[in-house]
């Protein structure tokens, strides 16, 4: 196998139910090794698109190539070189969480060592317990576990913190990173930006089915998104503006010797610069559908 | 445990493997691997542990008790009722555990995740369909085993000692077993939702159960309904286990006043081949587009 080649490719991907598009056009290309994160509003299409690539979902239209398959027409063997980790899972779990990765650990020609992977969840105290007696967060670890432990070569996480408290998010992204660090690609859907800005080498910003933007994670939304803003009051008024110099305009303020009231300078987040995107994108849409 | 999960992890086992779908010997040893997992899940789930693996003990010794000044044979060959409800009881087992067992076993997977996970991992539907018959089996011979226990030790029924009755037994119980877990699995595709499965399935095994035979005397029952119950497996099951527990002198009672051993092969053999085909064709892990 050719390792330069990109592990997942997707060009023009589409996926429409009667006259809606719930995917529009989509093209990314994810690299060996990479974590690419795939970001969005609820309802953008994210998750369409990753059980497009999981093989969950046949596609309307565009190419996928997934591990140099099809995703549409993957085997056996193909499902042996991946991971998912859905978005829900909700079975009656009568089997304790040891049970069940050994279990499945049987499924796999090169799985990982069980004891290393409860252990990556943090659930060995947990691991002779019947998964339905499990907290939603440690169930959600359990499926974590059942994602690696075929020793992926992708790993497909669709939300995986939802419900998770402060503590176990981290310790989830730490063990991401130790499977970013043992050279697996991840495919990750999220719309916690901070998890996107931890875990992600890339992402791509989904909105209406679109690909409304995609890049390095410091570089979403372009330049023009990252200059600063000013902020200040003069009496009851408002002033706001974006300047690449900051600090001049500042000391133009001050120039009249009055303190500016509630004086800011803004760097914006990933956080604003995402939800800037966003509702551009639902503006410019509103602007499309009253023509 | 299985010692497969403690390989070592490496990068180059990546590249090398073979094709996982065409080996029988894998979809053999998953299968095998699933039994275990199936049947350790099963008698950890309650509910069907009452309702499915004890039900049929629970009527027999119901019936037993309350009919037990009553003679179900003649004068000269008394019959008690434990001996005239097992053949029945045992054939409701066999409904039980396999149709009402694996069909809403398997609509509840379907709804709550289980086969979607299942869907996105290299197991073969194959070792799949194995652990759920072969669990069906393991239960269903259990089952029978605890019925004809409690019928003999508790009730004091006479069991059979020629061998060839207990050879009919062994032929009526896998067919029985096999055709009833397959029904169940293509009936399966039936309930909309898991919560809606027990609602559909209970009543489909209830109704089969009155006209076949197993709460109700079958000759009792008028002529026509007769004809609609010899349309359904159960009738037959139930008649090649009366071949075996009744006296002789049962045999007149049955309709053309023949245990009719072949019919029981035939239509049991070829309800079997009906779910094979129903479940080659509705089974899937998930529906694509739902």
């Amino acid at each position: 196998m050719n390792t330069t080649a990109p592990v997942v490719q997707v060009e023009n991907l589409r996926k429409t139910y009667g006259s809606f598009a719930a995917v529009d056009s989509v093209s990314f290309e994810i690299q060996r090794g990479e974590t690419f994160a795939l970001l969005g509003p609820n309802g953008a299409g994210k998750s369409t698109t990753i059980e497009i690539l999981e093989g969950y979902r046949d596609r309307t239209g565009g190419t996928a190539s997934v591990l140099g398959v099809d995703p549409g027409k993957g085997g056996l063997d193909w499902k042996a070189r991946l991971g998912i980790v859905l978005q829900s899972s909700g079975e009656s779990g009568n089997v304790t969480v040891r049970e069940q990765l050994t279990h499945f650990a049987g499924y796999y020609p090169n799985p990982r060592n069980v004891d290393e992977v409860i252990a990556s969840v943090g659930l060995q105290e947990k691991e002779g317990t019947l998964i339905r007696k499990l907290s939603g967060g440690q169930r959600r670890r359990v499926d974590v576990a059942l994602g690696i432990i075929g020793n992926p070569e992708l790993l497909f996480l669709d939300e995986p913190t939802t419900g998770f408290d402060p503590e176990a998010r981290q310790q989830f992204w730490q063990l991401i990173c130790s499977l970013k660090a043992d050279g697996t690609s991840i495919l990750l859907t999220t719309h916690y930006l901070d998890e996107a800005a931890q875990l992600g080498d890339r992402a791509g910003v989904i909105a209406g089915g679109k690909m409304i933007d995609i890049g390095a994670i410091d570089e979403l939304g372009g330049a023009e998104a990252r200059v600063p803003i000013v902020r200040w009051r003069e009496g009851a008024t408002r002033y706001e503006e974006r300047t690449h110099t900051p600090g001049a305009l500042v000391a133009s303020l001050m120039a009249g010797g009055a303190e500016p009231a509630g004086l800011e300078i803004i760097r914006p987040s990933l956080e604003d610069i995402y939800l800037q995107l966003v509702a551009d994108h639902a503006q410019a849409s509103e602007v499309e559908n009253a023509r | 445990m299985s010692t497969t999960s403690s390989a070592p992890v490496t990068a180059t086992g990546r590249t090398s493997r073979s094709s996982l779908g065409a080996s029988l010997g894998r979809n053999l040893r998953l299968g095998a691997s699933r039994i275990k997992y199936e049947v350790r899940a099963y008698f950890r789930q309650g509910d069907s542990v009452f309702f499915t693996f004890l039900f049929p003990v629970v009527m027999l010794t119901i019936f037993s008790l309350a009919f037990s000044e009553q003679n179900f044979g003649s004068e000269e060959e008394p019959l008690t009722a434990a001996a005239f409800y097992l053949p029945g009881m045992i054939a409701a087992g066999l409904l039980l555990s396999g149709l009402q067992n694996m069909a809403i076993d398997i609509a509840m997977e379907k709804s709550d995740g289980t086969l979607k996970r299942f869907a996105g991992t290299p197991l073969p539907v194959m070792s799949y369909f194995i652990g759920k018959i072969g669990q069906v089996f393991v239960t269903g011979v259990l089952q029978a085993t605890l019925v004809i226990l409690v019928a003999s030790v508790a009730f004091g029924v006479e069991l059979p000692n020629e061998p060839s009755k207990w050879l009919t037994f062994a032929w009526v119980f896998v067919l029985g077993v096999t055709t009833s877990a397959v029904l169940g699995i293509a009936l399966s595709a039936l309930p909309r939702t898991g919560k809606s499965a027990t609602a559909v399935v209970i009543p489909i095994a209830l109704i089969l159960q009155f006209i076949s035979g197993v709460y109700l005397g079958f000759s009792l029952l008028p002529t026509w309904l007769q004809n609609v119950a010899s349309a359904f497996p159960l009738k037959w099951m139930a008649q090649g286990m009366r071949e075996v527990f009744l006296p002789a002198s049962f045999e007149v009672l049955e309709q053309s006043e023949s245990w009719n051993l072949p019919g029981v092969a035939i239509a049991t053999g070829l309800w079997l081949v009906i779910g094979l085909i129903v479940t080659r064709i509705t089974f899937r892990w998930i529906r694509k587009d739902s």
